[in-house]
């Protein structure tokens, strides 16, 4: 680029970015399915891990362990790549878009485990103390007391897990699904304009995650009324 | 005298190798009301909490209506309680802590009506007008929708009270409740006691600091010194009348 010549165009071109703009959004519902998908496979295994994890039996606890350390140390392209292209050696064969789900709960799930473990520890003891006073049992005090004051802690740190789930989906176009990223760059080589599309995908994903962003506010708003 | 409704024989507890209660026996007879009394670290409120389960015991063994607590027969032997036991059998007593511990997602209704909903099986209806007619005993029936953070600490230890009264305890364990009040909160909450010691056949046992409490509601006043009972009887004999130099000492601070 000559740098004396410069056009705000060569950066940024809108009329290109406008014409191309729905072929990129075509990719936003499969990345929004993939990272709801991953967040709720992540949500279940995660409180499952969670209770494993604080479990006063090392049977229970060790696995759970070693589950978050692994998925915590490994890259997720790598655990991608692990079930899109290594499962198939052992007759199991995925689609990309499930590779992608499973991968993306998998690895969030262990995340979700240490937020939920420690939202669980910051509970206040009296409240499982008053749940004994009351003769209520192990689980009803953990659904009706513990959770839905854990939920509140937990909501802050959840939110920033689904959005670097929803940024983290980019990477399932290197197993070809579908998404956002994907679609920019099929754009990218039919037009040679790699700058725009690129600035252009991201600002979708930031727009993403301001609403993202919003949604966490209002939960939290709801979740504290009581405090 | 009636059997007793709980029994400690020879308790001991310690944390961590330090010795809180050493040897405790004490019979409680149904609609007793004990006041218990002894400076901080005495095992006043370890020994209330070994009744509710909270905390386990060391060595000796507590019966509630005869009833093994933290021991239950299998095989002909006696075997350390599991949790199905223990919620068996403490079912039968109730506790109001120093922090009120209420719930705070739910309202004062909702503090008092989710065991008996949950625990106890009843309709969502008939929860509502138990937990209602006791929040009313209390004073608060004008509050039974508001959530824990918008009464007052007087407040929150009566819908406390209210939420242990609603499982309809034989025992109720009242573990230094006003200690975490402001002053001038402090006797409506005492008032609330008073009138239940007054009219309520269940056995009542209280940590408390105050003296003057103690002196009216009590039948009974056990004075907890390192770990033992150093004393006990009626009120006038334990707080006026006794010779024991620890308990005079102890008194002599509070009447400061």
């Amino acid at each position: 680029m000559d740098i004396i010549n410069f056009q705000f165009t060569d950066i940024f071109d809108a009329a290109l970015a406008w014409e191309n703009l729905p072929f990129i959004l075509s990719g936003i519902s499969m990345t929004l399915a993939v990272s709801l998908i991953g967040m709720a496979i992540g949500l279940m295994l995660g409180l499952i891990l969670a209770l494993l994890r604080g479990s006063s039996y090392w049977f229970f606890r060790w696995p759970a362990r070693i589950y978050i350390s692994f998925m915590r140390g490994t890259p997720m392209l790598v655990f991608l790549f692990i079930l899109y292209f290594g499962l198939p050696m052992i007759g199991i064969q995925l689609s990309a878009i499930t590779a992608a789900s499973i991968g993306f709960g998998l690895n969030s799930a262990a995340y979700i485990a240490e937020i939920n473990r420690s939202s669980l520890n910051s509970v206040d003891k009296g409240q499982w103390e008053s749940a004994k006073a009351l003769n209520l049992s192990y689980w009803t005090t953990l659904q009706k007391i513990i959770l839905p004051q854990a939920t509140r802690i937990a909501i802050p740190p959840l939110t920033n897990v689904f959005m670097n789930l929803v940024k983290s989906t980019s990477l399932a176009a290197v197993i070809t699904v579908p998404e956002l990223f994907q679609k920019t760059q099929i754009v990218v080589g039919r037009t040679y304009d790699a700058m725009t599309m690129y600035i252009l995908v991201a600002l979708i994903y930031w727009a993403i995650c301001v609403i993202i962003s919003f949604i966490q506010d209002r939960l939290e708003a709801r979740f504290s009324k009581y405090v | 005298m009636n059997e007793p409704i709980v029994q400690f024989n020879n308790i001991h507890k310690s944390f961590d190798g330090v010795n809180v209660l050493n040897g405790v026996d004490l019979s409680i007879q149904p609609s007793e009301k004990i006041a218990l009394i002894g400076a901080s670290g005495s095992g006043k409120t370890t020994l209330i909490r070994l009744l509710m389960t909270l905390e386990s015991p060391t060595a000796g063994s507590i019966l509630i209506n005869g009833q093994n607590l933290w021991q239950m027969e299998k095989n002909n032997r006696l075997r350390p309680a599991n949790e199905k036991h223990l919620q068996k059998i403490r079912g039968d007593i109730g506790m109001v802590f120093q922090h009120f511990n209420l719930f705070p997602h739910l309202t004062a209704l909702n503090n008092c009506t989710l065991a008996l909903i949950q625990g106890k099986k009843k309709s969502k209806k008939e929860a509502e007008a138990l937990a209602i007619q006791m929040l009313e005993r209390v004073g608060l029936q004008n509050h039974l929708h508001s959530y824990p953070n918008q009464l007052s600490g007087g407040q929150q230890q009566r819908v406390a009270i209210a939420r242990a009264l609603v499982m309809k305890p034989k025992v109720i364990l009242f573990d230094e409740v006003t200690s975490a009040l402001d002053p001038e909160l402090v006797d409506e909450v005492l008032e609330v006691i008073r009138d239940l010691a007054a009219s309520e056949e269940m056995a009542m046992i209280l940590v408390t600091h105050e003296m003057k409490f103690a002196l009216d509601v009590a039948d009974r006043v056990i004075f907890l010194d390192n770990g033992v009972i150093a004393e006990q009887g009626t009120p006038s004999e334990v707080i006026e009348q006794s010779d024991n130099k620890r308990l005079k000492t102890f008194l002599h601070r509070f009447r400061k």
